[in-house]
């Protein structure tokens, strides 16, 4: 019990760490951006579609849910290129991210449209609402608002989950820290240091979607 | 010498389902046992206990696993000199889970319906009395779902412990890849095994929630 800390190799790295951040968030953005488009595609397709489509989409949620992301990380990363899918780390980070959260994200949404009461669509109908009308605000839309909250908290799990595309050395936080442990060997200092920034965006990306949601659902009369 | 791939590898990742199911079965008892001091101080009338157990959520919730994992492994080899990756793994991955297990019992805890706190109150029951015999057991009955729910990520999470060196499922198929390698095949056989594992349990958690989703008043 006689180690004394030393942050300094930590503090000196600062713009390494701040650029570190800065690539996790973007990798987290993109993945969330890409993410929700295959979860409301995977939606439409599990409410709305053939039968074939359907279980294509189960299958798909079902194989995602019930394996592990770094599992799933390997399987892109390594496997795809043997069977002729060449890609570098960063884009199969972002294809392992995307896949992983659009499944989750599927079952979300579904949810979702599947509380839509089906008399609203037949009075969107009614009103001589054209088919992407009445998709666009009377399913999709309120839908989202329904699914924000365990969307968001998904996101963020999706944030966190994201330290674990070092391991195919992709280009983030996580990574960052690791080169930083094997150049100075100070790994404990660095990863407190490193667990510290991700609570941070962690609070702020749940911050920021406090912020989207105020702009993108409030109700007429409570927009400030 | 790339080594061949043949029923011996096969057999060299299931075995390894063992240590995989190990370190679940000690996360999942120990996560369960402070998941349950989590949620009752969550819960607590003083004010204090409630904001330490939002921090541990908050905190825990609020960081990478990985990182947790990494802070254990690293943090006993500066301090106690070494630390085996079994022993590091199941610490985080207790830490872990008492923190989701401790919010997710939270919500059923505060579920049941005030009506019930407030008869116990009257009948003269006090705190321990009240939890025993009136709430826990109807919170219970509510949590059985998400908790299995929880078991299936808990066990899909114990596949980071290969990073720090620990041979389960996931490692055991790393090993077995570098010596063959035959990703693809490798990798989807260890996908196959997580999937055996874990959707028996998904499919148990949906229907467990069919029957005891709803508080009953």
């Amino acid at each position: 019990m006689n180690y004394t800390f030393q942050f300094g190799d930590v503090w000196a790295a600062w713009p390494d760490l701040l650029w570190g951040t800065w690539l996790t968030i973007q990798l987290s953005a993109s993945a969330m951006v890409l993410g929700l488009l295959v979860a409301v595609l995977g939606a439409l397709g599990k409410t709305m579609g053939p039968k074939p489509v359907r279980w294509a989409v189960d299958a798909y949620v079902e194989a995602i849910r019930n394996t592990p992301f770094l599992v799933q990380l390997f399987l892109i990363f390594f496997g795809l290129p043997a069977v002729g899918l060449r890609m570098d780390s960063n884009q199969a980070a972002l294809l392992a991210m995307v896949v992983n959260v659009g499944a989750y994200g599927t079952e979300i949404v579904r949810a979702g449209i599947e509380n839509i009461h089906r008399g609203q669509i037949e009075a969107g109908l009614a009103l001589g609402l054209r088919p992407l009308q009445v998709f666009r605000y009377i399913i999709l839309f309120p839908a989202l608002k329904v699914v924000y909250p365990a969307m968001s908290s998904q996101f963020i799990l999706l944030m966190l989950s994201s330290s674990v595309v070092s391991t195919i050395s992709a280009q983030e936080l996580t990574a960052t820290a690791n080169d930083l442990q094997s150049r100075t060997f100070r790994s404990f200092e660095i990863y407190i240091v490193i667990t510290v920034i991700y609570l941070a965006l962690s609070m702020a990306f749940s911050g920021a979607f406090a912020v989207i949601h105020r702009a993108v659902f409030a109700e007429p009369g409570q927009r400030r | 010498m790339i080594r061949h791939f043949g029923p011996n590898e096969v057999l060299f990742i299931v075995e390894a389902v063992r240590w995989t199911l190990l370190l679940s079965a000690i996360a999942f008892a120990g996560g369960g046992l402070g998941g349950l001091v989590v949620a009752l101080a969550r819960t607590a009338p003083p004010a204090a206990l409630r904001g330490i157990a939002a921090g541990y959520i908050q905190v825990f919730q609020g960081t990478p696993l990985l990182m947790q994992l990494f802070l254990v492994f690293f943090g006993a080899n500066l301090f106690a000199g070494s630390i085996d990756p079994l022993v590091a793994a199941a610490i985080a991955l207790t830490m872990n889970a008492a923190a989701f297990l401790g919010e997710i019992w939270r919500g059923c805890i505060e579920a049941i319906p005030k009506g019930q706190w407030e008869a116990a109150t009257a009948l003269g029951m006090r705190y321990p009395a009240r939890m025993i015999y009136i709430v826990l057991p109807q919170a219970a009955r509510i949590a059985i779902a998400p908790t299995v729910g929880f078991l299936v990520l808990l066990l899909k999470s114990t596949s980071l412990a290969s990073i720090i060196g620990f041979v389960e499922v996931t490692r055991a198929g790393q090993i077995i890849n570098n010596a063959t390698f035959r990703p693809f095949l490798v990798f989807c056989i260890v996908a196959a095994i997580y999937f055996v594992l874990c959707w028996p349990l998904s499919m148990l958690s949906r229907r467990l929630e069919v029957r005891f989703g709803t508080v009953s008043r």
